[in-house]
């Protein structure tokens, strides 16, 4: 670490071999005082920038979706005249309008999102884990071959595969049920939550399983008395993963579920983009709204597993 | 540890197998295989054999409805003379090689501003964050195909100052440029990478290098972009494979054609309409085959060039 730092140039060095050292440390350190002082109030315009600039980038970013939210509760007409957030009259015909303006409710399509949703997470928690104990903690031949595998599949893009995967669910006449979406999730395809998991394991102190072991514990014991109560921080970053991707996945769904009664949130609102004009913006943003409501409640209150399982394991 | 490096550390790590290891080597293969029975499963059922069956669908002619017809290397000849697929190569390029960038430089910046103590910080973390939690879906999709739309938000906004703004996403060209602002907007997730990779920089260095004279900006090219050279690499890597499959918000701003005239039309889209809008099985495998390759390039063409700008401390 320090070798690095002998090549930046170093003019105390010079200083120090001049051989005056106490003439010159008297200087110094009264510049030193000095310069904090200005420092803090440097550091403090600093600081005022910095915030000017986020405030500036953040309010920018954040601009559109409040101004859709606004847009959804204002009358169509003005959606196109109004680039402001001041709400003079409050409409909620777009949600009513909206809510109803496909061949089944909203909520229709809302509940067939949360049946895949949940069984995605359910899918994923299980098959996952499950993967991920046996990498972290078994020695079996094959380890490192399938380990780095499992790390390439990681980064595979999905196109790849769905030519075939469509093939052979439609033969076993899958096409139009939720299978399609499940399935893959119950066989632990999703590699990222097996690495993220893995990662989990290993910080879990061994100890714990010789313990274990030594009162007579066999490993499936091992993995449901010891490991999975200790790796609950894991299990929730990858149930809150699931639940947005799953939420927000659209090509699964525009290409296994053709059939109205099936569809699922993202496929419903295409539906809706299709069918409307151009003019009834007002539910269609009522609709987008409400669909990226659960995803919205799920990152107030799981920002804080969010923001860990993509800072340690890099993935969006 | 990221899963890249991990992968680096297998392809090295070649020394003789240590006690503990040779202990236990063989001792837990059925325990482990019964564990991996559901992952090893969906390896050979939904990974590799679809893998290995699109390598050979593409080679054939297949509708869904007759059998596969075997036709050599016809569908890779056809790619060669289909203007549409070179067209739709130039846009993901073009959405890639801007998008990635810009989306990086964007997110390196914040998470600068952010860093060191800054006071709210979790709260402005949050409002860069979301952005890239909602910009993968369809309702984002649907406000961009509006705010870039004739009598969208931005025009809206433009109008106010006197301006009469194109329509952007019905323009051929600025419709690909509205999608990449998409992108770039998702920032908050590379962002949240970099916060935590510049709070692995140890202070010790900033404050030798301010006893030693150094100014901001020196510090900037001498310490932080050094050290953080590995998670630029690694998400240079990932934002690159990503972005190369991004199809959702194309799909929906251009209404699922990647209009106007083809300029949004991505690789993947294109892909779409063969596969599943004509059926064109095998034509699309082979488009399939060749993004994989295509992919595979850049990552290894990234992991080459790595070697003269990524420092690693160890």
């Amino acid at each position: 670490m320090t070798t690095k730092l002998e090549t930046l140039p170093t003019p105390d060095k010079k200083s120090a071999g001049n051989g005056k050292p106490t003439n010159h440390r008297k200087p110094t350190r009264a510049r030193e005082s000095r310069g904090t002082l200005a420092f803090s109030r440097a550091a403090r315009t600093k600081a005022l920038i910095k915030h000017a600039i986020l405030i500036l980038a953040g309010g920018l970013m954040i601009y559109p979706l409040l101004w859709m939210v606004v847009s959804s509760l204002r009358p169509n007409e003005l959606i196109f005249r109004e680039p402001g957030l001041w709400l003079s009259t409050l409409e909620m015909s777009n949600y009513t309008d909206g809510w109803s303006a496909l061949t089944h409710p909203f909520g229709h399509y809302m509940l067939n999102s949360a049946i895949v949703v949940v069984g995605s997470i359910l899918g994923n928690l299980i098959s996952c884990s499950m993967a991920a104990y046996a990498f972290a903690r078994l020695q079996f031949t094959g380890k490192k071959l399938f380990f780095g595998i499992m790390l390439l599949t990681i980064m595979l893009p999905f196109h790849v595969v769905i030519v075939p995967q469509y093939i052979l669910f439609s033969q076993i006449g899958w096409v139009n049920t939720f299978w399609p979406l499940l399935v893959p999730k119950l066989l632990a395809t999703d590699a990222f939550f097996v690495f993220l998991m893995v990662q989990f394991i290993r910080g879990i102190p061994k100890d714990l399983d010789e313990a274990a072991r030594i009162d007579g514990a066999g490993h499936p014991r091992i993995f449901l008395r010891v490991i999975l109560p200790l790796m609950v921080p894991a299990l929730a970053t990858t149930t809150i993963f699931t639940f947005i991707w799953t939420w927000n996945d659209f090509f699964g769904a525009l290409i296994y579920l053709t059939d109205p009664d099936m569809f699922t949130v993202p496929v419903a609102l295409r539906a809706f983009v299709d069918s409307q004009s151009a003019t009834s913006w007002g539910s269609l943003f009522a609709m987008s709204i409400v669909s990226l409501l659960p995803v919205f409640l799920v990152f107030l209150f799981g920002q804080r597993f969010l923001i860990k399982g993509i800072a340690t394991t890099g993935i969006k | 540890m990221s899963a890249i490096s991990e992968l680096n550390s297998l392809t090295k790590r070649k020394g003789p197998a240590t006690a503990e290891e040779k202990k236990a080597n063989g001792r837990d293969n059925k325990a482990a295989y019964i564990f991996l029975l559901p992952w090893l499963v969906g390896l050979v059922a939904i990974t590799i054999g679809p893998m290995l069956m699109s390598l050979y669908l593409s080679f054939t002619d297949y509708n869904l409805l007759q059998p596969p017809e075997w036709t050599g290397l016809d569908n890779f000849i056809r790619m060669f003379s289909d203007a549409r697929l070179h067209n739709s190569l130039r846009v993901t390029f073009t959405y890639v090689f801007v998008g990635v960038p810009l989306q990086l430089a964007v997110a390196l910046v914040i998470a600068l501003v952010l860093d060191k103590g800054l006071r709210g910080l979790p709260f402005y973390r949050s409002v860069f964050y979301l952005p890239s939690l909602l910009g993968g879906s369809v309702a984002v999709a649907i406000l961009w195909k509006q705010i870039f739309g004739t009598t969208g938000l931005v025009n809206q906004v433009l109008a106010m100052f006197g301006v009469q703004g194109p329509g952007w996403i019905s323009d051929p060209s600025t419709a690909l440029g509205s999608i990449i602002l998409l992108h770039v907007w998702t920032f908050g997730a590379p962002m949240i990478i970099f916060l935590a990779g510049l709070r692995q920089i140890p202070v010790m260095y900033y404050e030798a290098a301010r006893v030693d004279g150094a100014g901001t900006l020196q510090q900037f090219w001498r310490i932080t972009l050094p050290m953080l050279s590995p998670i630029i690499f690694f998400n240079l890597v990932l934002q690159i494979i990503g972005s190369f499959q991004s199809f959702t918000q194309a799909f929906i701003v251009s209404g699922g054609n990647g209009g106007p005239s083809d300029s949004t039309m991505f690789f993947t889209l294109y892909l779409y309409q063969k596969g599943f809008g004509q059926f064109d099985m095998g034509y699309a495998s082979a488009m399939a085959w060749f993004l994989l390759v295509i992919i595979g390039v850049f990552t290894a063409i990234n992991f080459i060039a790595a070697k003269y700008w990524v420092f690693y401390d160890d």
